[in-house]
């Protein structure tokens, strides 16, 4: 028989969260992607459309012609990044773990090799994040198609999405890990994700609402980043960075509840 | 040093206990058979050494790295193939592959690669998704995988459960070839073919423990004998032979439509003229001490 490969490498002591074990996690999430990359890139582009033709186009034609000093089609569009990013990074997240836990035993397989929870977590977050930060940017461009003026604070948009993508892979994962049965995300997105999407700011500016739902929505962390968009595109003022350091401090407390959650649920 | 040792390993879940006082000993280079009806506490076995189980109690050591401590080094020296098919299906065959040997920090990954296919055989299959496999093909990809890294320990579970006998013979092939290199191999089965044809020494596990263990020839002869007699007949008549075989002291077994009275060579007088006798076996050794059926 043939051997298997070269020489196996001197044994040595692991240690925690390991570039070459998270880089490892994502080559395997890459091969994937492009398998189905050309489906999820068109809804991603086709969504936003969507949405901006019907409530941009629609509304500022009947209704609204402008919000807080801005045409309502740019007040949607930049508000549709904190959609596209709950949309691609919650939900693939939810879905993602619990079918490759329960369904198609990949975490079995991954973490038979050297590879831990912390760095299976970690690794399935940066790459839904690495995606969503991505798909998150395409609103903004199709609003720029629709008349947005370009500005240099829109460079930071990916960044923004990138680590509010984290926190909502973080949460996803975790939902997944704590769930027994996958009707139960049911609950989970009447409960969460359509609340935070619906007071994000991103149809209709937050304080319009009751005085308690505004200070519900300050923590919310899409409506930290609607605000940090539109800041990149209209202008940036101190609070963005309370808002960022609070889309920092979301992600970080999901990444540590989704490692403590998958680790209940992987290792019996 | 052994590449596996466990010493009073217990494993309980909820009221339900898995293992339960464990002592098992794999000394490198040989191939064990763990061989156990279902829920023996097998599979658990084998998720304590990967560590994805946690023992309450015991100890347990890989290729000389304390578990749960040192799991992930012990990991990386090992190779697991798993009972279920968990490939990624829509992927190619070196695209699993070239994954796993990420996985286990392989420095030259395409040469990996090209190993394990030569091993899966599949050269010819690799840019092809696995969805496009037959199912033996899919199992020697398995195997493959497990392999990519030459680790110096194999875990194979329940490596040919399900599958239908042609794909079964391959893999013994492709196990036996293993073994050839001299691979540390602990492999659970509840075939009990598998394990005669494979395991240098069997080790048979009921109810969370070892309950014996050696060559299956020794075990054979420990514990059967050298003849096992099948008698067959109307319910009536087995219930007599059995009474008359058992008041000499003789095991007694069911085998389907038949009885099999085990070590037959000693029931002179009680053993029917028109009973089927044949060379013991480790079939009978299981049944005995496991009181299940064997597949």
């Amino acid at each position: 028989m043939e051997s298997a490969t070269q020489a196996p490498p001197e044994p040595r002591q692991m240690r925690r969260l390991e570039p070459t074990a998270i880089a490892g996690i994502m080559s395997r999430e890459v091969a994937n992607f492009r398998t189905y990359w050309k489906g999820t890139t068109f809804s991603s582009v086709m969504e936003p459309l969507v949405y901006l033709l019907a409530f941009g186009l629609g509304l500022s034609a009947t209704l609204v012609d402008e919000v807080e000093g801005v045409p309502y089609i740019e007040f949607v569009g930049t508000g549709m990044v904190a959609t596209a990013v709950i949309f691609s990074s919650a939900l693939p997240s939810m879905f993602g773990t619990f079918v490759k836990h329960r369904f198609q035993n990949t975490y079995d397989a991954i973490l038979a090799a050297p590879v831990d929870v912390e760095e299976l977590v970690s690794a399935e977050m940066l790459w839904i994040a690495i995606r969503s930060g991505t798909y998150g940017c395409v609103p903004l461009l199709v609003t720029i198609a629709f008349g947005l003026d370009p500005a240099w604070g829109m460079l930071l948009t990916p960044l923004f999405c990138f680590v509010t993508a984290l926190g909502f892979a973080g949460f996803g994962v975790a939902m997944a890990a704590t769930v027994a049965k996958i009707d139960q995300f049911n609950y989970v997105t009447a409960l969460f994700v359509t609340p935070l999407f619906l007071v994000a700011g991103t149809f209709f500016p937050i304080d319009g609402l009751p005085e308690g739902v505004q200070v519900v929505a300050q923590f919310n962390p899409l409506h930290q980043l609607v605000e940090l968009v539109r800041g990149g595109a209209f202008g940036f003022e101190w609070a963005d960075l309370l808002r960022f350091a609070f889309l920092v401090g979301f992600a970080l407390l999901t990444w540590r509840v989704a490692i403590h959650q998958m680790r209940k649920r992987l290792i019996d | 040093m052994g590449a596996i040792e466990l010493h009073d390993v217990v494993k309980t879940f909820g009221p339900i206990t898995a293992v339960n006082g464990l002592d098992l000993e794999v000394p490198e280079g040989i191939c064990l058979g763990l061989l156990g009806p279902n829920g023996a506490g097998k599979s658990t076995t084998m998720r304590l050494l990967t560590g994805q189980a946690i023992a309450d109690s015991g100890e347990l050591r890989v290729l000389g790295h304390e578990l749960p401590a040192e799991a992930k080094t012990a990991r990386g020296l090992m190779g697991v193939v798993p009972q279920l098919d968990n490939l990624d299906v829509d992927v190619t065959v070196e695209d699993n592959l070239a994954i796993f040997a990420r996985l286990y920090r392989v420095p030259d990954v395409g040469e990996a690669v090209e190993k394990a296919l030569k091993i899966a055989r599949l050269q010819e299959r690799r840019r092809d998704a696995v969805d496009e496999l037959s199912g033996g093909m899919r199992r020697r990809l398995l195997l493959a995988r497990g392999l990519v890294h030459e680790p110096r320990l194999v875990l194979l579970d329940e490596p040919t459960v399900g599958l239908d006998p042609q794909i079964r013979t391959e893999l013994w092939t492709l196990i036996g070839d293993l073994k050839a290199r001299g691979t540390t191999i602990l492999m659970s089965t509840h075939y009990i073919e598998e394990a005669e044809r494979l395991a240098d020494e069997v080790a048979v596990m009921h109810q969370g423990r070892v309950i014996s263990r050696g060559h299956p020839v020794e075990l054979i002869s420990e514990h059967a004998g050298r003849q096992t007699a099948e008698v067959y007949g109307p319910p009536e008549r087995l219930a007599e032979t059995r009474a008359a075989a058992e008041s000499k002291g003789l095991s007694v077994r069911p085998a389907g439509p038949a009885i099999a009275i085990v070590g037959s060579e000693r029931g002179d007088g009680v053993i029917p003229e028109d009973a089927v006798v044949r060379a013991a076996s480790l079939e009978d050794v299981f049944v005995l001490l496991t009181g299940e059926e064997a597949e």
